[in-house]
């Protein structure tokens, strides 16, 4: 009962974080509309296709008449850079693309200090918002007259600083002096703050004043910092290295124990597959095994391998083993148990041995089927392997980014996050190529 | 000589839910070195069991079959088999895959290049020796299959229905081929067919199968297929002795039809 109180109460959580989101996608989708728009307009005036799908009457609903618009795509992808860079201040990006950024700069307010004995002082504070990575000292402030002295100020830009406002003041609090109002407006102390323009200023319940300069729509660099930050990171990481080892390194890893590990899997996880797909004893055998083992998902196995292997290469490589070796089994038994039972018997009237039938017939006939599973295994691979390595390694293209966030180099992050997605696209692609080149006839039966 | 000697075949399974089914009863046939029988029937009525036994991929639960003194306990080179259609191998192109035999036989290529280059040129094939298989219309994979069948020399050429996924005007063609070819290589062949107009026209010897249990109904001896070798074959089909024969057999398959109907809804 319990359990499904606390689930509720995350499940609102969770919900309440979509309603949130939501005016973003239903703006997102506007927008999608909206360039769909203006491109039928656009359209109109291009040379229109002559090909046979577009005398087709019938689109909505025909999938074969729907094709990737290249159009959208290439506006999807430079809408997600143009987006980025909008939302961190990119140098790429002209200024008036930019949605607003932080306050940086001078900017003043006054405040309104009430003495023990009832009387009130303005006095005017001077606030420098620097931004972030560099360094400045809080401008110089003239005192100025009455009991409250003027006072100046440096902010961090997306900090907050707290002002003792009585340091140089007649009064202090500790006199029973007070700050009553900001700008003129009245304040209380641990009230709601006061909007000055670039700030927002609110009294603490101790009394002292806390400005927070306003931080705008942009992204800190340490949530998202702007694309040439990541590039110069990918430049920098490139020739210098990360954590000891350079860039090829930790890719050339992550690579190596893929494809070590998939090809292990494979040799020993194709034969299985065959074996199973061909005698009932090692299907009986090896079915509740494969089975069993199939919907555990490999990062599950992390542990256990860590306990008996250790954190190094061998220990991951048979994690990668254990990822490709059931996806690979069952892909072989199935290349084997899809072939027709006709092109078995024509084989054996044609005269062949049962060994010539296994090398001219089912292997062949079971090389789209195992394509088709070593592409689904590369894909586990890799991502198993990713993972594997923010658990611990010492190199590799997880390490790298797991160690980055350690140290809140978020630039690092995202460039790591971007190579992994290339050569996992990459991967897909090589191996749709092979596929193309060795087994033509996949599909086509 | 290679008759082909099939004697009181039965053919009785049991089925997983119970209960088992009389495929075949007392089939007797005796097919002479050079005939050409069609074998036609409802469906149900055992013609394709009866071919899967004689080319060894089933075991009849009683009788025997020789072939030219032999017991067939197996398949073997000497019955090669010709399939509706998906029998071809796709990793291969069309000379390899009528090449297949001798190449699993170990011939060396100077061995067979000769006769097979012949049979490609005889099914019509000569131009298309390099292409892949699936480039291939169904007519042209059916001719393939044809020919990857005779270039293995088999005593005995069993057809499954192999015309019947192919549409009316290459059926047709196909027809011709298989009795030019039946005619040219002097070969026994055994050809099931749904249809009764292929079955009279090819069938030098046609028999009618009727089911549950399947056996023989009815036996022909027809002229047709050797007019056939020599006139048009629309010809042949246009004669009024062609005509009266059809009538007759689809009567016969007509009310096999209605009695199987009968027999499940009384059930």
């Amino acid at each position: 009962m319990e359990l499904i109180t606390s689930l509720a109460g995350e499940l609102r959580t969770v919900l309440g974080t979509v309603l949130s989101a939501a005016p973003f996608i239903i703006g997102y989708v506007l927008l999608i509309l909206g360039t769909l728009a203006v491109w039928k307009v656009i359209r109109q005036f291009l040379q229109p296709r002559r090909d046979y799908s577009a005398l087709k009457t019938v689109t909505f609903g025909d999938e074969s008449a729907v094709t990737s618009n290249t159009v959208a795509s290439v506006i999807s992808i430079a809408l997600i850079f143009v987006l980025w860079g909008a939302f961190t201040g990119s140098k790429l990006l002209p200024g008036f693309l930019h949605v607003p950024g932080a306050f940086t700069g001078e900017g003043s307010f006054t405040y309104t200090a009430q003495g023990p004995d009832g009387s009130t002082d303005e006095a005017t504070v001077m606030v420098r918002v620097f931004p972030a990575g560099s360094e400045a000292d809080a401008p110089e402030a003239a005192l100025g007259e009455g009991f409250a002295k003027d006072d100046g100020l440096a902010v961090q830009a997306y900090r907050s600083e707290l002002l003792r406002f009585d340091d140089n003041d007649e009064f202090t609090r500790d006199d029973g002096a007070s700050v009553v109002a900001i700008d003129g407006r009245p304040v209380e102390a641990g009230g709601p703050g006061v909007d000055v323009g670039f700030a927002t200023v609110n009294v603490t319940g101790r009394g002292t004043l806390n400005i927070t300069p306003d931080t705008g729509w942009q992204m800190e660099p340490i949530w998202l910092p702007a694309p040439e930050a990541v590039w110069s990171q990918l430049v920098k990481i490139s020739s210098d290295g990360f954590r000891n080892s350079t860039l090829a390194e930790h890719l050339g890893y992550s690579l190596f124990r893929v494809i070590v590990g998939f090809l292990l899997g494979a040799i020993v996880g194709i034969p299985l597959g065959y074996a199973m797909g061909l005698s009932d004893w090692f299907r009986g055998w090896f079915d509740p095994i494969v089975e069993f083992m199939r919907p555990v998902p490999p990062l599950a196995l992390i542990p256990l391998v860590i306990l008996w292997a250790g954190i190094g290469e061998v220990g991951k490589i048979i994690l990668l083993f254990l990822a490709a070796l059931w996806i690979m089994a069952i892909a072989a038994r199935s290349g084997v148990s899809g072939v027709r039972i006709s092109k078995v018997h024509a084989a054996y009237s044609l005269g062949a041995s049962k060994w010539q039938i296994m090398r001219h017939v089912i292997i062949p006939n079971s090389l789209p089927d195992i394509f088709t599973g070593a592409r689904v295994a590369m894909g586990v691979c890799w991502g198993t392997v990713v993972a594997a390595e923010l658990v611990a390694a010492e190199k590799g293209a997880g390490m790298m980014i797991m160690v980055a966030s350690k140290f809140q180099s978020t630039d690092i992050v995202i460039m790591g996050i971007i190579l992994i997605g290339v050569v996992g696209f990459s991967i897909d692609m090589l191996m749709r190529w092979a596929e193309r080149i060795l087994v033509p006839w996949k599909g086509r039966g | 000589m290679s008759d082909l000697d099939i004697q009181k075949l039965s053919m009785r399974f049991d089925l997983p839910g119970g209960g088992s089914v009389q495929a075949l009863k007392d089939v007797t046939l005796t097919l002479k070195e050079g005939e050409l029988l069609s074998v036609l029937g409802p469906s149900g009525c055992g013609k394709t069991t009866l071919l899967n036994i004689v080319a060894g991929f089933l075991a009849p639960t009683e009788g025997t079959i020789t072939l030219g003194g032999k017991k067939v306990t197996g398949p073997s080179a000497e019955r090669g088999m010709v399939f509706q259609q998906g029998a071809l191998f796709e990793w291969m192109d069309v000379r390899d895959n009528v090449s297949f035999g001798p190449r699993m036989r170990g011939q060396k290529p100077s061995q067979y290049r000769d006769e097979v280059n012949h049979l490609l040129d005889v099914v019509g094939l000569g131009d298309f020796k390099e292409k892949a298989i699936y480039e291939l219309s169904g007519g042209m994979q059916q001719r393939v299959a044809l020919a990857r069948c005779l270039a293995n020399h088999p005593d005995v050429i069993l057809m499954d229905e192999p015309l019947g996924a192919l549409d009316a005007l290459t059926r047709e063609k196909m027809q011709g081929l298989v009795l030019k070819l039946w005619k040219e290589t002097g070969k026994t062949i055994i050809l099931i067919t749904h249809s009764v107009e292929e079955a009279l026209l090819l069938g030098e010897r046609l028999l009618v199968m009727a089911p549950r249990p399947g056996r023989i109904h009815k036996e022909y001896r027809l002229p047709f297929a050797e007019t056939g070798v020599t006139q048009d074959l629309r010809q042949v089909k246009k004669t009024a002795e062609f005509g009266a024969v059809r009538e007759e057999i689809l009567g016969m398959i007509w009310d096999m039809e209605e009695e199987i109907m009968g027999r499940q809804e009384g059930a």
